[in-house]
């Protein structure tokens, strides 16, 4: 087991309120698993992603909960530990790589900055023609044509696929164990999104890398996991292999997000999900599917449901199943 | 132009003059959206989608080609010199769900405002109109006092969704209508608009980049690529065979949910480079920088259009 989270519970504060948003996720990540998350907007998935890395915001708080990363709990490392996790080994591709990258520097500064430190973490000192060659290697390893030019470039002289391309050879220079993906071709084409996920899925297997990739479009984690999460509204709705989760949901939300995904091969979608995702400041009390479930029952109000076990490789956060 | 078209348009051009050069975001296009039908336009971002669907609009005039609407509007002239009834019966409905409704205003306003301008009902009885059309989009009546921010994506979608029906419109532009929604969010919604389509004998150009969407809900589909079109077909035939290269691309990059999607995506193309600018467009035909069976005439020459059976037209030297 690489990663291990249990009951981990994230809020934001402000002045006025506290938003409850992380509400007991538990999740594991063996070593070469390739895990996916989905969930709609606003579940929490990016959330997530920053308590493993300790890099939330300010106003971001962690009450309660337990992150085991390689057998250590993340929560209580100090400062220095945590450093050479994250510069070392595990990286993060960012949801958003406009904001990700900085504007006003060029590639080859914010690249040269990563390499660099994690050299020195290392306990050598690299000199300028070291980081060249190491920049140059690292955007090769992202098929990006032309590095020299792409080197002296700011982040806006250059197309979205190639921004993303930059932002996983960014990543994948602190990834040596874990590789994290948030959302890692939001915004791109399709055709684009496609070169990345299997730029992406080739240099997973070629540097063995346990991945753990979110997001909200189920057709790309189907084809690129082992292990599905179902993430809603800060809770951790079903959990299965990638083959069974889709094939054979158990989850009520599970089942109707699925249903609602356009396919190539018949027409008619189904009817999606009414209303929208709680507000955080008085999350529902027992499930927190509740408000939006077309099976709703008494218990389902007040009691949390707890984790259950369909059958070997499936578990389901769901009253139906009690 | 035959009784069954409501919109005709030919030979549509639409420059751009910047910094680097001129932009030919549309470049002599032409098509014909039948009564009652919803036609996709498909392609990948700066291909010129919605440029073409801002000139049908009249945000701007066209730099050359014609449009015809109903037999009878010429739709060169701008959105402000148009007759009223002519901006009445042609709406849009945008991408981005946030800044598309004033956030200031509730709901209910939102709605009413076309209501008024356009004189669809008497005064009195505006709210209840409002009701009607909240109704027709599946939101209860609940949702007049509310904000847009206190409303999920799907929802303010629909809201506009229920503004762009408030004027009684026969034609309907969906500029990436549900793009940036999720997928539990855009099957309300798409179930809404066909909804709606039906009842109301609606017609729909359909912008988008998602495949899977036009398969869903539309009768036939264009492919524009660098601000041409390059294949046109009906729905069930255009997934059946998908003729052009680029078409073959885009249908193989799409990441399927299961065996049966899988079995419709073309075999033996895979998606390389990216649209190059649209100040330098490729010679010839456009897309021969990446495709995979470029000869020497692809490169020299524009291919003409090629009618291959009933109305599956491709733009492609393979074919000629
Ligand atoms: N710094 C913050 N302060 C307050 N609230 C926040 C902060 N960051 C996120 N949130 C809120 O926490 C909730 C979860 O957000 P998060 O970004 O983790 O969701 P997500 O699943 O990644 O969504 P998306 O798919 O849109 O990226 C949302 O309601 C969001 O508005
Ligand atoms: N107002 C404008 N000024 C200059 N260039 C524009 C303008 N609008 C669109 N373009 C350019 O025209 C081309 C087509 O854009 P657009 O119609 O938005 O494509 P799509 O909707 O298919 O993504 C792109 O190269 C884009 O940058
Ligand atoms: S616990 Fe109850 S409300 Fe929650 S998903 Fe199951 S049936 Fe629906
Ligand atoms: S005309 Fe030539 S370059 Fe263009 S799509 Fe056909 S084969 Fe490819
Ligand atoms: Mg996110
Ligand atoms: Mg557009």
């Amino acid at each position: 087991m690489l990663l291990e989270i249990n009951d981990l519970h994230v809020y934001y504060k402000s002045y006025w309120y506290i938003l409850k948003v992380l509400n007991g996720v538990w999740l594991r990540v063996d070593k070469g698993e390739r895990v996916g998350i989905i969930g709609e907007s606003g579940s929490g998935k990016t959330t997530l992603l920053k308590s493993i890395l300790k890099i939330l915001p300010q106003n971001g708080i962690i009450p309660r909960g337990e992150i085991r990363y390689d057998g250590k709990n993340i929560l209580k490392l100090g400062d220095n530990e945590l450093t050479k996790i994250r510069r070392k080994e595990i990286g993060i591709i960012f949801q958003d790589p406009m904001a990700a990258l900085n504007p006003v520097f060029t590639i080859r500064e914010q690249l040269y900055d990563i390499i660099k430190h994690k050299m020195m973490i290392e306990g050598h000192n690299p000199s300028s023609r070291e980081l060249h060659e190491q920049a140059v290697k690292i955007l090769n390893d992202v098929r990006l044509p032309d590095p020299e030019r792409v080197l002296e470039s700011y982040p806006f002289q250059l197309s979205g696929g190639m921004r993303q391309r930059v932002m996983i050879a960014m990543a994948l220079i602190s990834a040596e164990k874990l590789l994290l993906a948030d959302e890692p071709t939001t915004n791109l084409d399709v055709t684009i999104q496609d070169q990345i996920l299997k730029l992406i899925h080739k240099l997973v297997i070629e540097k063995n890398l346990s991945t753990i990739l979110v997001s909200h479009a189920l057709g790309m984690v189907y084809q690129m996991t082992d292990r599905v999460f179902v993430l809603y509204a800060g809770d951790i709705m079903e959990e299965a292999g990638t083959n069974e989760l889709f094939n054979h949901p158990k989850h009520p939300y599970t089942q109707l997000l699925i249903s609602s995904t356009p396919r190539l091969s018949s027409v008619g979608v189904g009817e999606g999900i009414k209303g929208k995702i709680p507000d955080y400041r008085n999350p529902p009390p027992g499930c927190r599917f509740a408000p939006r479930c077309p099976y709703v029952m008494d218990k389902c109000i007040n009691m949390k449901p707890g984790k259950i076990q369909v059958n070997k490789d499936h578990v389901v956060s769901c009253h139906l199943y009690d | 132009m035959n009784n069954d078209t409501i919109l005709s348009v030919s030979d549509l051009r639409k420059y751009f003059t910047t910094a680097e050069g001129v932009v030919r975001a549309v470049d002599g296009v032409s098509f014909n959206v039948k009564h009652g039908e919803t036609l996709a336009l498909v392609g990948e971002s700066g291909s010129g989608k919605t440029t073409t669907g801002h000139v049908i609009m009249g945000f701007y005039p066209p730099d050359g080609g014609k449009i015809i609407y109903k037999g009878a509007y010429e739709l060169s002239i701008p959105m402000k010199k148009r007759p009223l009834e002519l901006k009445r019966d042609i709406q849009i409905v945008f991408q981005d769900p946030g800044t598309s409704l004033n956030p200031k205003r509730l709901v209910k306003d939102i709605i009413s405002l076309p209501l008024l301008v356009h004189r669809i009902v008497d005064k009195s009885r505006v709210y209840e109109k409002v009701a009607e059309l909240l109704e027709y989009v599946g939101l209860s009546e609940e949702y007049m006092f509310r904000y847009p921010h206190e409303l999920g994506g799907g929802e303010k979608q629909l809201v506009a969704i229920a503004r762009a029906l408030a004027p009684n419109p026969s034609f309907i532009i969906l500029d990436e209508s549900t793009s940036a929604l999720d997928v539990s969010s855009q099957a309300r919604v798409l179930n809404t608009l066909v909804k709606i389509q039906n009842e109301l004998k609606l017609t729909y150009l359909l912008i988008t980049h998602d495949l899977g969407v036009v398969r869903n809900i539309s009768q036939r589909v264009m492919i524009m690529y660098l601000g041409k079109i390059y294949e046109e077909a009906p729905t069930e035939d255009f997934f059946k065979s998908p003729m052009h290269p680029y078409t073959q691309m885009l249908l193989s990059s799409i990441p399927t949910l299961s065996e049966e999607d899988e079995k419709i995506k073309p075999r033996g193309i895979e998606s390389v480079g990216e649209i190059p600018s649209a100040v330098k467009p490729p010679s010839g035909c456009r897309f021969h920088t990446r495709c995979p069976f470029t000869k020497q005439i692809c490169m020299e020459k524009d291919p003409p259009d090629i009618v291959v059976n009933n109305n599956h037209i491709v733009r492609c030297w393979l074919y000629a």
